[in-house]
């Protein structure tokens, strides 16, 4: 309760504040004539347009290469592959697009061989370059989730359906698919937020100002024009569109029984169909291909640079730390309140719902309304660049929550349905249940969702621009800001670090979850 | 809720001043405080010029400078601000934060007349069409050459909407095209290869090799032709003039009362100062510097003409501009 309190507060308090800055600076808005305004009108088209056939391509795409990721358990690259799909959040969107760029753009290498073959290929400028972006930034988050899902499902059911050399169709469709809905739903839901709010993609992909999202209007109303009503107007019609959206998407979605399992069943020995090995490869390799390849981009761009230097440089040094210190920060506050939420979410009770899906749109309000907001409140009580890294933290941490939430509500879900009732039977409470019962079987989703919020911390600026950012200087502020001035080779350097990095505080989560599982 | 209630009323009442007396706090854009823009070097200079200490803090841009401004009223740290340009002048004003500077501002060397009693200019660049000389061997002439080039030759242009350099294209446009600035637009259009947000996302797909055009400024091929000894990437002059920027600094009407921060504005058009601006900010000095520009600057794109709106007139018609571009690039 505390904590979907204190989520609210983060969000409303920042949009009260301007309402009051507002009210008090005596300007006075014209609701009517923003809600009727022909171009709010024609961006939210293109707004909710882009983002739903985003999402729809993204969750499309994902069912096979999750399902595929969790019937192929043991191959060469599974691990690094999973750790790369969680990268793509990392990356400042204008690397991940000029990646995409040079890969897909008209002088792009996967353009140019496919013209060197003889290939009719369209300019990417347009809706197909958003896709392609959204896509790239959200079906490995798709996947990812439904794997999650997949892992929470009794290993006994899979074990029975190839007792009854079930296909591989017919296990997606009777025994995966019941545990992959719900989860596709969620994460869909949260993707479809995301693309909502996308800024820097569908500007520069989408090739002019027919590619325009409310986001862009709101940073316009706080930028340009210095309109604090319009934005909140602005901000608050983002909100109740995508509010609505996730409404229908959790309906879609419907709920799972978690089932009964002992959690014994020893590594099943498959007979594989041929047939479906060659689709697992091809699937599988082309995914990966897919989400690799901008990564293979930055690689070759950021060898190019001169590391060493780059990493004998203070500032580089400073930024590193900082990133590291700040996310690690986050992504734990993060995990303490996604715990709570969780906690919330399995009790019985009409705030059921409202704890897996309210704490969500903490996204759709722009990263620009929270700092302003948040800027006017805390000013007359504080130093705000002394603040700065405390919101930071604090904003990162609300802002990965949903991306949290969904790796280990699941296993919440399945737990509470296992054990809750043997535990209040045995008198089984507080610590030591979380301890003996709950630790141990949530560990896996609860490291990939602190991995996933530590990279979603990482790269997150948002909110530092606003509060003097001589104190904060993270490693994604620093690649901003080389680009800003030339130096886009340092920058490529840097963004091929913040890549190195990540995957190996990836690689750390996942050692230390298999760690502590082996305690047990 | 409640908590929330009692901080807006905590924050109508309360005011406290952070910056010590004696020393001069300066808002300015990121770019000038990165470690190889002029604010370290500005910051030793002055410092022991003055024995005081010199504070900068960093917004993202010029607009976000003034807009942090704008949140922080009458109670802001501020002393002096640096970097807001020629476009924001009148809004600033507006606002009624600021002090007369009450200097006699020689004409310095910026090319338009300068009799603003507020604000003073410390640099100043000109927009240019930037392009790849391995693409392009003859580049246009004049903005109607390019507006009717060959429309396989593509440009990254800024978007008016978030970007400065975005809203200098449109103005420039506008200032030669007036009323017939939509079909300008129109040929425009055919020659864009994308609309990003900001320089930097444009610049990267120029460098990149993606565009082999980009709105960029004269001033900056001597980027490329010193730091990087690149003579690769070259400035279009046009026969009709360049549009112009000019950055500008003022007082606050709290800098007003540190005597520190009068001395500081004085020293932004002090050659102390104006000789660092030129290779650290990449921009024209605005006054006369103590020792020759470096000689790459001459070899620059010279522009006959400087193009320039009031800031006045860009206050009042700024929306219905955007308004009018935007309709045409939407078609």
């Amino acid at each position: 309760m505390l904590a979907l309190f204190l989520l609210g507060a983060l969000a409303m308090g920042a949009i009260i504040a301007l309402i009051v800055f507002a009210v008090l600076g005596g300007s006075t808005v014209d609701i009517i004539d923003i809600v009727t305004d022909q171009y709010v009108w024609r961006i939210i088209r293109f707004t909710l347009w882009q983002a739903a056939l985003s999402t729809v391509l993204s969750a499309v795409l994902a069912i096979p290469v999750g399902f595929l990721l969790f019937e192929n358990k043991y191959f060469y690259g599974r691990e690094l592959l999973l750790r790369l799909f969680a990268i793509p959040l990392v990356l400042p969107q204008i690397v991940a697009v000029l990646a995409i760029v040079s890969l897909y753009g008209n002088q792009g290498f996967v353009t140019q061989a496919l013209e060197g073959a003889g290939l009719p290929v369209g300019t990417i400028y347009g809706l197909s370059g958003i896709l392609i972006a959204h896509v790239f930034f959200n079906m490995p988050l798709i996947a990812r989730v439904v794997l999650g899902a997949l892992n929470a499902m009794p290993s006994e059911y899979e074990r029975l359906s190839h007792q009854l050399d079930m296909g591989a169709m017919q296990r997606l469709r009777h025994i995966c698919w019941p545990y992959m809905r719900p989860a596709l739903f969620n994460a869909s839901a949260l993707v479809f937020m995301l693309c909502v709010t996308s800024f820097t993609v569908v500007l520069t992909l989408g090739g002019g100002p027919r590619a325009t999202t409310l986001e862009v209007g709101i940073y316009q109303a706080l930028t340009f024009d210095f309109d604090i009503p319009r934005a909140v107007v602005l901000t608050a019609m983002q909100l109740a569109l995508t509010a609505f959206a996730v409404f229908m998407f959790a309906r879609a979605g419907g709920n799972i029984d978690a089932g009964m399992t002992l959690e014994r069943t020893r590594p099943l020995i498959i007979k594989r169909d041929i047939r479906q090995t060659v689709l697992s490869v091809v699937v599988l390799g082309l995914a990966a291909l897919f989400v690799a390849s901008p990564f293979i981009a930055i690689f070759v761009k950021g060898i190019a640079a001169d590391l060493l230097k780059l990493i004998g440089q203070p500032a580089v040094q400073n930024a590193i730390l900082t990133s590291f210190v700040l996310g690690a920060l986050a992504a734990s506050l993060c995990i303490i309140v996604t715990l709570a939420l969780c906690e919330g979410a399995v009790r019985k009770g009409p705030m059921q719902g409202i704890y897996s899906h309210a704490a969500s749109l903490v996204l759709v309000v722009p990263p620009i309304v929270i700092a302003a907001g948040w800027f006017i409140l805390l000013r007359p009580f504080v130093i705000v660049y002394e603040a700065a890294p405390y919101l930071v933290v604090c904003v990162n941490a609300a802002m990965a929550l949903p991306f949290a939430m969904r790796f280990v509500l699941p296993a919440r879900q399945a737990a509470a349905q296992r054990h809750d009732r043997l535990c209040a039977q045995l008198g089984l409470y507080g610590f030591n249940k979380w301890r003996l019962v709950l630790l141990p079987t949530m560990i896996k989703p609860l490291s990939v969702g602190f991995a996933f919020a530590f990279a979603l911390s990482l790269g997150d600026l948002g909110v530092i621009a606003l509060f003097g950012s001589e104190k904060v200087q993270t490693l994604p502020f620093l690649i901003l800001q080389r680009m800003g001035s030339y130096r886009t080779n340092d920058a490529a350097g840097l963004a091929l670090m913040l890549c190195i990095f990540t995957l190996g505080i990836l690689m750390l989560a996942d050692r230390s979850s298999i760690s502590l599982k082996g305690k047990k | 809720m409640r908590k929330s209630i009692l901080l807006i009323i905590l924050l109508s009442g309360a005011a406290i001043s952070h910056a010590q007396a004696k020393d001069v706090t300066v808002y300015t854009y990121e770019s000038f405080t990165a470690e190889w823009g002029p604010g370290p070097q500005v910051e030793k200079a002055f410092e022991a010029k003055c024995g005081c200490d010199v504070t900068f803090v960093s917004a993202a841009d010029g607009v976000a400078l003034l807009n942090r401004l704008r949140l922080e009223g009458e109670n802001t740290d501020a002393d002096l601000i640096l970097g807001i340009d020629q476009n924001l002048i009148a809004e600033a004003k507006d606002e009624g934060f600021f002090a007369p500077h009450g200097m006699d501002i020689e004409a310095g060397l910026v090319p338009v007349e300068w009799n603003d009693d507020t604000f003073v200019p410390y640099d100043y660049g000109y927009f240019a069409i930037v392009y790849d000389t391995q693409k392009i061997e003859t580049p246009p002439s004049s903005m109607e050459e390019f507006l009717n080039g060959d429309a396989s030759n593509k440009i990254a242009i800024q978007d008016p909407r978030t970007s400065t350099p975005g809203l200098g294209l449109m103005l420039w446009i506008k200032k030669l095209y007036g009323d017939d600035a939509p079909e300008a637009y129109a040929k425009l259009s055919d020659r864009i290869l994308t609309i990003t947000p900001g320089w930097s996302e444009a610049y990267g797909l120029f460098t990149d090799g993606e565009a082999p055009m980009v709105l960029s400024y004269t001033t900056s091929p001597a980027y490329h032709m010193i730091a990087e000894d690149n003579d690769r990437y070259q400035a279009a002059a046009f026969s009709e003039g360049h549009y112009m920027q000019i950055e500008v600094a003022g007082l606050t009407k709290k800098g007003a009362e540190n005597p520190q921060a009068k001395e500081f504005l004085s020293f932004v058009v002090s050659p102390a100062f104006q000789d660092i601006i030129p290779e650290t900010n990449w921009m024209l000095p605005a006054a006369p510097m103590s020792k020759p520009l470096n000689p790459v600057f001459d070899e620059l794109v010279q522009p006959k003409t400087a193009l320039l709106y009031s800031s006045e007139e860009v206050a009042l018609k700024r929306k219905d501009w955007v308004d009018e571009w935007l309709d045409v690039m939407s078609r």
